[in-house]
């Protein structure tokens, strides 16, 4: 395909005497003179960040935070950060959520709308990824970083150090997605970048090269926690603890992360071959050269689909630990559970292809995958039985996490069953690509891993910190969601079956403006709800000493993490728990447990904090921004030096330490229980 | 479409005005009694409700109410799963709600056991309630995704209606261009740019390809849609069974362009197609290479255009990638490929192969190629060429 070839030299021609030897493709026009909304925001943002800074400076807070946080290797620290950094990820996604719904509804009410359409491309495609990768991936990683070492009894994870590598190559990749707001631009392709549209030819910008290092860099983090967190479950449990004793949450973290394991290489090597597309001159994924999209897609999808389950496992176990514990009974059909969620880890993976019935595969290889997907909704269907049934029976206490599985349970069923629907190829045909669709997956995100999201946080930050979470701010918060989510995405189910398809910025009728400005209203009311779940944490933390709470603060806790302090010491306990029966906690409350032993410390062994991976975090996100701008002396650099660093950190032999048993001591009779709340 | 006039943007003002003037005024809000200060807000989320469920019954929604029998087919598919899943959906939404209150913390004559956490009896349900519903629904996929599949000639014009043996499907080429779409009618010998027309209850071939990124061809009335993917051609077999003028769209995102990537179907009887036809001869372009390098270019909102003649192998070409001029076709590179690719046989090869596109005569290229392998000759040519090998093997290997 010559006119493309043509393009393509012609393009790389262009770049290739255009960037500078040191500056590389830097130069002025970076910044975003030209658009004064971009350009607001960015010296809003420079002066926020400057404040932030300063005021640190000020508070003489960076040593604290270096030695305390950006270079612990505690996995309490880190599931804190990761939920920090997808809470800032959280509000920066939601913010182009609500800039879609104020465009469309104005475009399609016969306005221009104040975004063009190449700005609105981007924000769609910055918002998927974000919302996956940086807001719904480092809140469930969060999650299984925090709670899975406490319940089963362990110090920490297998391999602390790599735990906080693996966090801050997260959080390199989504500065990387941050920086392209203001220097440069995004790519505007969708969130899974389908080539050949992401290809040079047709993006020869760098806004699909920030996509791509962004991925690369943060994909790797991610890998690398996967192995993490399944060697820790494997050979960390405490003793007592056989398979089927572990609290369902640790099940779910298990099958979470093989699926992690088995599908991010899939991720990173497809984005790879896509990267060599893009700086090597190859042809996987080209129209031309011999290239095939069609490889790319079903590559992509091989990888996304788990990755759907990546995000719904660990929140279905989420679920299963807060039914229990407030409806004060045991779990029902824990069995059951164990094996719908390793069923559900199993069939992810053969389901890819319902993503594209529409590329003509063929009825046999369609039904096929469409049935595959339609078995999925067995297991599934089974675990919401099973939560339903340690329902009945149950003295069910309506606290705020227990008003979010049952708005999950309420949500969920409808965004299985239409799921369901498209899962049907012929019926597929005409709702994919639709507002059907988009309602659809918001479903399923929104109204199961977000609420699952709001119930677990609202459920272990007392143990996390000591003090409860103000009702009244999560009670708005709650409504603001669950109303919200419905004026916008049931106007979408309908526009969908009116045959209107997604990622259109532009309108030529004003026939669906009632609809999208339900849909805002919707979104508006959701905002309610991101707000006041800010405000709660901060005015729960302003109002902390009333909010006090002991160590099992629901008085209801079944699993290890209640048995010790909140917010647990660093060695989480002082004597490794010896665990006889599902639920050991409750098994020791119902065996006279009369509170943490209080003499016979042992000196514990832990591991030094370690600087290693901020550096080469820091490192790495430099590269990544170099190698976006075609600076190829400063990729070089810091690849040189991040991989030097890595080799000089093995060299540090001063790795651990043992805690004196004086000071276990201190720490654990200091902490005495606050008397639990009566019910 | 008349009836949804209340979709006008002016509608939605229309729709909270009543819910505000029989809100009470405030002023009697706060004299009268203590909790009605709630009444505005409940009200008009009511009236939103309300005028939410009124436009939900009272549209057409295209999908579910089609004009073509093979998008009825797939919207009535969508209902008949909608039904059998609600036989699940409807006990456990009921029952979450029931459970919820009947076992709230507060009602003390509820029962309670808090050690109950095993029932095989009802495990058994559990399992198998849903397996039951998904086997129906298993089995309504695969007879209707085989039934439905798009690429297979159709098996009735409409519910009421068989097909006619003897009637062949209207053939049009669809091309997916940076934004617009290409309709070719090969048997009329015409070309359209962003409209297209068929005849009512005649069975429709669409072919289709793209000369750009990934696109999908849809006209929601008519039947769901198909990727267009460059260098590939897929294929949508449907009917329109009602007169009248339809939107085509893209439903794939394909870049900045995408929102205006839409097209005018007519649907109109066989009489009303010859006078289109005739209008779009009364043009004096030809969509030949040099036009189509003219379409290739990036344009939104491309007017309509007509073409009333077609270069021959024009699709072929597109097809191929190689409608521009000095472009090396892809069943050509194949070719190139099978016959020794970037080895020193094929570089040599590929010089050959310059502005040659060999999609009509396979074997003539071949022949100027490799002499030397003419012994093979036939199982290559079979092994590379588009044309169907029931062409190829049989008549030119027999005459030579």
């Amino acid at each position: 395909m010559a006119s493309s070839n043509a393009h393509v030299s012609e393009h790389s021609s262009d770049a290739v005497s255009s960037v500078h030897w040191f500056w590389g493709k830097l130069d002025w026009d970076i910044f975003p003179f030209y658009d004064p909304v971009i350009f607001g925001t960015f010296i809003g943002t420079c002066i926020l960040g400057a404040v932030v800074v300063a005021a640190l400076t000020y508070f003489r807070l960076w040593g604290y935070l270096w030695k305390e946080w950006f270079t612990s290797i505690d996995h309490k620290k880190i599931g804190i950060m990761y939920m920090i950094l997808a809470v800032i990820m959280l509000v920066r996604g939601f913010a182009d959520a609500l800039l879609m719904r104020l465009h469309q509804a104005l475009a399609s009410a016969g306005y221009v709308g104040f975004l063009p359409s190449y700005h609105y491309d981007q924000v769609f495609t910055v918002h998927g990824v974000i919302m996956i990768f940086f807001v719904a991936m480092p809140f469930v990683t969060g999650f299984m970083n925090y709670v899975m070492p406490l319940q089963i009894g362990a110090r920490d994870v297998a391999f602390p150090f790599l735990n906080n590598f693996s966090f801050w190559l997260t959080v390199s990749g989504a500065v990387l997605i941050m920086i392209s707001l203001f220097v440069g631009e995004f790519a505007a392709t969708g969130w899974l970048a389908y080539p050949p549209l992401s290809g040079l030819t047709f993006s020869p910008g760098v806004g699909m090269d920030y996509y791509l290092w962004s991925l690369n860099i943060a994909g790797i983090g991610t890998t690398l926690s996967g192995i993490n967190l399944i060697v820790t479950l494997v050979k960390m449990r405490a003793p007592g603890m056989t398979w089927m004793k572990m609290p369902i949450f640790c099940w779910t973290t298990l099958c979470t992360n093989v699926l992690i394991v088995a599908s991010f290489p899939i991720l990173s090597a497809t984005l790879a071959l896509l990267t060599a597309d893009r700086y090597l001159g190859t042809h996987f994924f080209t129209n031309d050269g011999g290239g095939n999209p069609m490889m790319y897609v079903n590559l992509i999808w091989i990888w996304g689909h788990p990755e759907v389950y990546i995000l719904t496992i660990p929140v279905f176990g989420i679920f299963s630990e807060i039914v229990p514990t407030f409806t004060k009974k045991r779990l029902f059909g824990y069995t059951s559970m164990v094996y719908a969620t390793c069923v559900i880890m199993i069939l992810s993976y053969i389901v890819w292809l319902h993503h594209f019935f529409t590329m003509g595969a063929g009825a046999d290889v369609n039904s096929f995958f469409g049935i595959t997907t339609m078995i999925i909704s067995i297991p599934t269907g089974a675990k919401l039985f099973n939560w339903l049934f340690t329902m009945y029976k149950g003295r069910i206490r309506y606290e705020l996490p227990m008003l979010w599985v049952v708005a999950f349970m309420l949500t969920f069923v409808v965004g299985g069953m239409t799921g369901v629907l498209l899962a049907v190829p012929p019926a597929d045909y005409v709702l994919h690509n639709s507002l059907f669709l988009i309602a659809h997956f918001h479903n399923v995100i929104i109204g199961g891993v977000v609420f699952g999201i709001f119930a677990g946080i609202n459920y272990w930050w007392p143990k996390a910190f000591g003090f409860h979470l103000h009702r009244g701010w999560g009670m708005l918060s709650f409504w603001g969601w669950t109303i919200g989510f419905w004026f916008a995405f049931m106007p979408l189910y309908i526009m969908g079956l009116m045959g209107v398809t997604r990622r259109l910025s532009q309108f030529e009728d004003t026939f669906y403006a009632g609809y999208f400005f339900v849909a805002l209203i919707g979104a508006l009311m959701i905002a309610v709800g991101v707000l006041a779940f800010i405000m709660q944490i901060v005015w729960s933390i302003y109002k902390r000493d009333e909010l006090k709470c002991g160590d099992d603060p629901w008085g209801t806790g079944r699993t290890l993490e209640w048995a010790t302090t909140s917010p647990p010491p660093y060695y989480n306990f002082a004597f490794t728990p010896r665990v006889y029966a599902i639920d050991a906690f409750q098994h020791m409350k119902d065996n006279g447990y009369k509170g943490r032993p209080t003499e016979g410390f042992t000196p514990i062994h832990m591991p030094h904090y370690t600087g290693s991976g901020i550096i080469i975090s820091g490192f790495m996100t430099v590269m990544g921004f170099a190698l976006i701008w075609h600076v190829w002396w400063l990729a070089a650099l810091t690849f040189f030096a991040s991989v030097v660093w890595g080799i000089a950190h093995t060299f540090n032999y001063n790795r651990d330490y043992y805690i004196p048993a004086d000071e276990v001591r201190d720490i654990e009779l200091k902490s005495a229980p606050v008397a639990t709340p009566a019910e | 479409m008349s009836q949804c006039s209340i979709l006008h943007p002016m509608s939605t003002p229309v729709i909270a005005t009543p819910a505000r003037q029989s809100a009470p005024p405030r002023g009697a809000v706060q004299l009268n009694s203590d909790n009605k200060d709630w009444f505005p807000m409940r009200f008009s989320r009511l009236a939103l409700l309300l005028s939410l469920t009124f436009l939900f019954a009272g549209c057409n929604l295209t999908v579910l109410n089609p004009s073509g029998d093979i998008a009825q087919q797939q919207g009535d598919l969508i209902v008949y799963a909608t039904v059998l899943m609600l036989i699940v959906i409807i006990p456990v939404t009921a029952l979450t709600i029931f459970f919820a209150v009947k076992y709230r913390q507060s009602n003390e004559n509820a029962t309670y056991e808090p050690e109950w956490d095993h029932s095989v009896s009802l495990e058994i349900v559990v399992w198998a309630v849903p397996l039951a519903i998904i086997i129906c629904l298993a089995g309504l996929t695969w007879v209707a995704t085989h039934r439905l599949e798009p690429y297979d000639d159709l098996k009735r014009i409409s519910a009421e209606k068989p097909i006619d043996p003897t009637v062949e499907p209207l053939e049009v080429q669809v091309v997916a261009l940076d934004w617009k779409w290409l309709f070719i009618y090969p048997e009329q010998g015409i070309a359209v740019v962003n409209e297209a027309a068929a005849i009512v209850d005649r069975p429709v071939e669409w072919k289709i390809t793209s000369n750009t990124v990934m696109n999908a061809f849809y006209i929601p009335e008519m039947a769901g849609m198909i990727y267009a993917m460059a260098g590939m051609e897929t294929e949508l077999n449907a009917v329109i069974n009602a007169p009248g003028t339809f939107k085509g769209i893209s439903a794939n995102y394909s870049g900045i362009g995408f929102s205006h990537m839409n097209f005018d179907f007519h649907a109109v009887d066989e009489a009303g197609f010859d006078v289109w036809v005739e209008k779009v001869k009364t043009s004096a372009d030809v969509l030949d290479r040099s036009n189509f390098d003219r379409l290739q270019e990036q344009t939104t909102k491309h007017p309509v255009e007509y073409f009333g003649a077609v270069e021959d192998g024009i699709w072929d070409k597109i097809l191929n990638m190689c409608a521009g001029e000095e472009e090396l076709c892809l069943n050509d590179m194949m070719m190139v490929d099978a016959l020794g690719g970037g080895g020193l046989e094929g570089l040599y090869n590929r010089e050959l192969f310059r502005g040659l596109c060999s999609a009509d005569d396979p074997e003539a290229l071949f022949l100027l190629l490799r002499k030397d392998l003419e012994q093979s000759k036939g199982e290559v040519i079979h092994a590379m060429s588009l044309i169907p090998p029931s062409e190829v093997t049989e008549q030119k290997l027999e005459a030579h």
